[in-house]
């Protein structure tokens, strides 16, 4: 199993352990690995969105649900759904697999760009892990 | 899902727990483990060779004397007469109304000796209930706090038992429901042909003092057959493939034996018993509702407390239990229905999370084992 307590550099994170890559214009979303580690081995995952759909920061855009619990995926901040993975609908083991590559969830096109700069940097979202530790 | 005043209490193995790794969750007012290496995984052990659970949080009462047998007779819906020495009976207790208190299963230890297996969320209910009827008839001791209880479950658990020693070795041959007094690893224990899972195997009760041998001793053992522990996680999903029933899930205070299924543990014909009457009028009214079993068909997973709902989305019932199914690869649920539509092959709708997603109603249990 891998570490659940993981960081990558380049990511940026929100405290309800999601990730957020900024890929040009775009942000890419997905769980972390101590999310993953929290739902274990995850079975479905329930976007209830689609390109072209508004999300607003803080507001759930699906669910993703494992043998043992369901948790809901809060967008890390607000903007339009360009593209969600389609992988996810027959493939939900994606994220237990490479949560931080092929099992991303959503691209998100930001309303306000600077929103970024809201989010935890690798060092304080292992500050909020090792606190939670 | 509870709340308890009372600070959370441990068994005597959850400083082996922490140990392996588990990850400790509150459940019932104790601290137990609900996963080691993964849910999963723990749950394939169990089912392809042989799993060990900690189970010492259930509660371990005894009933003696003369009057014992009728005392306890009185309190559960089977007839108690029909118990041999050295048998085990999956039971309920009902209340006045026919409602279930707790599924237990009673063991005749003795001639006039009982004991009496209850779930750890209802200790309190059930020892007040046994001491109450026991009073002026029998004696009532509580013997939970000084006993634990392993299970060993899995097609492999006989073989690992049998390990265990000459006289564990014979115990692995006792027939299902039988139990008897066997030394298992040196360690003095009752081994009774029961378990939770819908696989083969025992369940070993010892002192607390000697949990701790006893555990590492069997992982020890068989652990050139793979074995691993097991945790409640998917001691609840090997329990639901199986169809047997979660007390607070699918049965409780609301739910009567004979709509929960259980009518094969309910005799009405024998001497009276608390709930008695009830169930005999229920059972000459019909029954309004059925406890089923159900596949999803459309995309989504039915959990605890989720609406069963018609095609007009009014509701018609409640799922009671639900989750991935990690032996057939879906999603499987049980859920109060009404009798009209509980027939097997009935399309029903289960409202997961304000989406309705189709499902049909199956045989169950949803997994029998091989037969050898």
């Amino acid at each position: 199993m891998s570490d659940p307590f993981e960081t990558k550099p380049g990511y940026l994170y929100t405290k309800d352990h999601e990730w957020v890559r900024v890929v040009g214009d775009l942000v890419e979303v997905g769980i972390t690995a101590y999310a993953v580690d929290q739902l274990g081995d995850i079975t479905l995952v329930d976007l209830t969105v689609k390109p072209g759909d508004a999300v607003t920061e803080g507001k759930p855009f699906g669910t993703v649900e494992s043998v043992k619990t369901l948790s809901d995926l809060y967008a890390p901040l607000s903007g339009t759904v360009e593209r969600v993975n389609p992988d996810l609908e027959t493939r939900a083991e994606l994220v237990n697999e490479d949560c931080w590559g092929k099992g991303w969830m959503v691209a998100i096109r930001p309303t306000t760009p600077g929103d970024t700069a809201k989010l935890l940097d690798p060092s304080a979202y292992a500050a909020l892990l090792a606190s939670i530790a | 899902m509870e709340t308890h005043d009372a600070p959370l209490r441990r068994t005597p193995l959850y400083d082996e727990h922490r140990r392996l790794g588990a990850r400790i969750v509150p459940f019932a007012g104790w601290e137990m483990p609900v996963q080691y290496r993964g849910l999963v995984e723990e749950h394939r052990a169990v089912r392809t060779a042989v799993g060990l659970f900690d189970v010492s949080h259930m509660g371990e009462m005894f009933l003696s004397g003369e009057y014992a047998g009728q005392v306890l007779d009185y309190l559960v819906t089977s007839d108690l007469s029909k118990v041999a020495v050295g048998q085990a009976k999956y039971t309920a207790a009902c209340n006045a109304e026919g409602t279930i208190l707790d599924d237990l299963i009673v063991y005749r230890v003795a001639r006039d000796t009982w004991l009496v297996v209850c779930n750890a969320g209802n200790r309190d209910k059930i020892a007040a209930h046994l001491a109450h009827a026991a009073e002026n008839h029998c004696t009532f001791e509580d013997r939970s706090d000084a006993t634990a209880l392993i299970a060993l479950q899995g097609p492999r658990a006989l073989e690992l038992l049998a390990r265990a020693g000459e006289q564990a070795a014979r115990a692995a041959a006792l027939p299902s429901f039988h139990f008897t007094e066997a030394v298992v690893a040196d360690v003095p224990a009752t081994v009774a042909r029961t378990g939770y899972t819908g696989e083969d195997g025992v369940e070993l009760f010892c002192k607390a003092t000697d949990a701790v041998a006893l555990w590492t001793r069997l992982l020890e053992l068989g652990r050139d057959l793979g074995i691993e522990p097991v945790g409640l996680g998917a001691r609840d999903t090997l329990r639901l493939e199986a169809r047997l029933s979660l007390y607070g899930n699918d049965i409780d205070e609301t739910t009567h034996p004979l709509e929960a299924g259980l009518g094969w543990i309910v005799n009405l014909d024998k001497r009276d018993f608390v709930g008695k009457a009830a169930l005999v009028a229920a059972k000459e009214r019909g029954l309004a509702r059925k406890l089923v079993g159900f596949e999803m068909t459309g995309r989504g997973i039915a959990r605890h407390g989720y609406p069963i709902v018609a095609a007009d989305g009014a509701p018609i019932g409640v799922c009671t239990s639900g989750g991935p199914s990690p032996t057939l690869g879906k999603s499987i649920g049980l859920g109060y229905v009404p009798a009209a539509s509980s027939a097997i092959g009935t399309e029903i709708l289960v409202d997961c999370r304000g989406k309705a997603v189709s499902a049909v109603i199956v045989k169950t249990p949803f997994y029998k084992r091989p037969t050898p």
